[in-house]
């Protein structure tokens, strides 16, 4: 899907948790146009949560707009922002991504269970039933280093690294504009990271997909066409202090 | 894959303590559904255990104790009524038939009940079932008996053999009519009623083994079996006596008359009245039990609820998955609903399984001790919306960790805490 605007906008955004006295997120001005990366580094506590939780249309900003593919969340009700997440975007935990109780087949599946959108798109054409989107995700699984033996494996007998890149090919499947990407490769060593991102990029622009990802780790930020730092709290007392 | 498909495989991920759960819902549910099918059972056993009798006429008394007597053989009448009014009565024009009771013997510790023919001709019990003499015949001769199918059988007694009646109610050597033995002509099938507890002889009979004897001991004039029969056997009274009436109609008419008999004072009772009034005393009980079994569910359904609230911070992060991936708070809730629907109906069935499992095991048991016949019936619409209301509560119980595990996801949305 080509979008004339930019696929992400935020406009002036704050978000403020109840009863605290200063703003977890506070962006004036952000754009990003399709197909571009965005880094954003922040370390624990810094809000980083909060805002991917904004972009997810999963929290509501106490003031400004996130606006994403032109569509600003906040016009829609809790129940279209899921819809909207479950159609337009991907999303990656740092650790534990998948249900322990499903194949990593049925893992990378399942986001079209609750996205026709996805659905459609993963099965390449308007009528196809979920064969065609096993077949959609054992591509994928494959692209991604997985071989065959894996994909009717149970999800516990797979290395962590693994286990992170069958939520890469969850996220991917049907084609979502946006990847949220929350501290994937936190629980990985040096060498698996580096190809872990080499994967997670070639696989991104495979799909014209915009990257958002977040890390405390600024070695990562090579490859972002835009970078954020988000600042912590906790240094704002320090620097009063 | 649709919510039901991820339920069920979330569900059979953590099998082992929703099978505890689905165990004890189980549990509770043949408990709540057992006591409910015995007492359907033993009040129907106990209203089926005389009819097409329209009237039960004895010696004044309260209409239950009549009815314990005169149907159930417990207690003792407080008064005989003469053969004179029984007689006068027998043969008014409104009254098609009469069964004499004689009561007041025993035999090893069961009833001996004088009677006449017509009593196999007219008794019935449950839906118009008549006695059958399975194995010989009815009593012809004054030393004749005809057995209840539990006597013959507790005391092992067959077509031919002897026995002796005991003086009163209980069995003492002392007060043996040992000089006159019955000889056992006739064993009844089973009824599941008191007859099968009783034994049968001739009003004649009681009369012979009666002769010699005046207020409770022998007279110095002993008379044998054979002597006994030269004498006239009509009774002078009888214990109480069942009416059949020409017309249903006329029973009240009847049982007033009977009420008001000027010679004697008599309690004429209607036998379904005064059975479904007894059943209202005795059935306190089972409605208690019924009550318990109720808690008993109530107690396996919060043990649904804590489990499911203790499975909750384990699927924390199923739960956050699902909505990262577009799960709506509604798809949360129906998730921990269906769960739950799914325990409580597998509790259900297998309660309803192990119901009639026991039920089985059971049924010969009860049949040979009591009499009450626990039908393999299917569920009736009672139990039905019993358990009907064991999935209602499920379903409302299961709204608190719904709702629980709804507020966290928004809470934590896609956040992670590891």
């Amino acid at each position: 899907m080509i979008v004339p605007g930019p696929v992400l906008a935020l406009e002036r955004l704050r978000f403020r948790w109840p009863g605290q006295s200063h703003d977890t997120v506070a962006i004036d001005d952000l754009s990003l146009a399709a197909g571009e990366h965005l880094f954003v580094r922040g370390a624990s506590g810094s809000g980083k949560t909060t805002l991917l939780n904004l972009l997810a249309g999963v929290h509501t900003p106490t003031s400004g707009s996130v606006r994403l593919l032109g569509t600003d969340l906040a016009d829609l009700s809790a129940s279209k922002r899921d819809q909207f997440r479950a159609d337009h975007i991907g999303v990656i935990f740092q650790q534990f991504n998948l249900l322990p109780y499903l194949s990593t087949l049925e893992n990378v599946t399942l986001s079209c269970a609750f996205s026709a959108r996805k659905q459609q798109r993963a099965t390449g054409g308007s009528d196809g039933g979920n064969v065609n989107a096993k077949v959609t995700a054992r591509r994928l699984l494959e692209a991604l280093n997985l071989g065959e033996p894996l994909h009717d494996a149970p999800v516990n007998k797979l290395s962590v690294g693994q286990q992170q890149r069958v939520a890469v090919a969850r996220a991917l499947i049907g084609d979502p504009e946006i990847l949220i990407a929350d501290e994937p490769t936190s629980a990985l060593d040096a060498d698996n990271r580096d190809r872990f991102m080499e994967l997670l990029f070639r696989e991104a622009e495979a799909q014209n997909c915009t990257l958002i990802f977040v890390s405390h780790d600024p070695q990562l930020a090579d490859g972002f066409a835009q970078s954020i730092e988000l600042r912590s709290p906790v240094d704002d007392l320090e620097a009063v202090s | 894959m649709n919510l039901l498909r991820i339920a069920l495989k979330s569900a059979r991920f953590r099998r082992t303590s929703l099978l505890l759960t689905i165990f004890t819902i189980a549990i509770s549910v043949t408990l709540l559904l057992g006591v409910d099918k015995i007492r359907k059972e033993s009040k129907s056993s106990l209203l089926n255990t005389v009819s097409q009798t329209d009237l039960i006429v004895g010696a004044r008394s309260s209409p239950t104790n009549l009815l314990l007597y005169s149907v159930f053989r417990i207690g003792n009448a407080t008064n005989n009524v003469t053969w004179d009014t029984y007689q006068d009565i027998a043969s008014q024009d409104e009254v098609a038939w009469t069964i004499p009771i004689s009561l007041g013997d025993s035999h090893r510790g069961f009833r001996v009940m004088g009677t006449n023919t017509d009593y196999f001709d007219f008794y019935q019990y449950g839906e118009k079932r008549s006695l059958v003499v399975g194995e010989g015949e009815r009593f012809a001769e004054v030393y004749d008996t005809v057995l209840g199918a539990d006597v013959a059988n507790e005391l092992g007694y067959s077509i031919g053999d002897q026995i002796t009646i005991a003086h009163g109610l209980v069995s003492a050597d002392f007060a043996e009519h040992d000089d006159k033995p019955f000889t056992v002509v006739g064993i009844l099938d089973k009824t599941g009623t008191p007859v099968d507890r009783t034994v049968h002889v001739s009003l004649a009979g009681i009369e012979a083994i009666h002769v010699d004897w005046q207020g409770g001991g022998r007279s110095a004039v002993e008379l044998d079996a054979e002597q006994a029969l030269l004498l006239d056997l009509t009774p002078e009274a009888i214990t109480a006596f069942m009416v059949g009436l020409e017309n249903r109609a006329q029973t009240f008419r009847v049982q007033r008359a009977i009420n008001d008999y000027s010679d004697e004072p008599m309690s004429a009772i209607l036998p379904g009245a005064t059975l479904a009034e007894f059943w209202r005393t005795i059935s306190t009980v089972e409605q208690l039990l019924f009550v318990i079994s109720g808690f008993v569910l109530i107690v396996g359904l919060l043990g649904m609820l804590t489990t499911i609230l203790s499975t909750l911070n384990e699927r924390r992060r199923e739960i956050a998955v699902l909505r990262s991936i577009g799960a709506r708070a509604s798809h949360v809730i129906s998730l921990i609903l269906l769960e739950t629907l799914l325990v409580v109906a597998a509790g259900c069935m297998a309660g309803v399984a192990l119901l009639y499992g026991l039920l089985a095991i059971a049924r010969p048991i009860v049949a040979r001790r009591t009499g009450i016949d626990l039908a393999m019936t299917w569920l009736d619409p009672t139990q039905l919306s019993i358990l009907a209301g064991v999935v209602l509560g499920a379903g409302l119980v299961a709204l608190i960790p719904g709702i629980i595990a709804y507020r966290r996801s928004i809470q934590d949305g896609l956040a992670l805490k590891v």
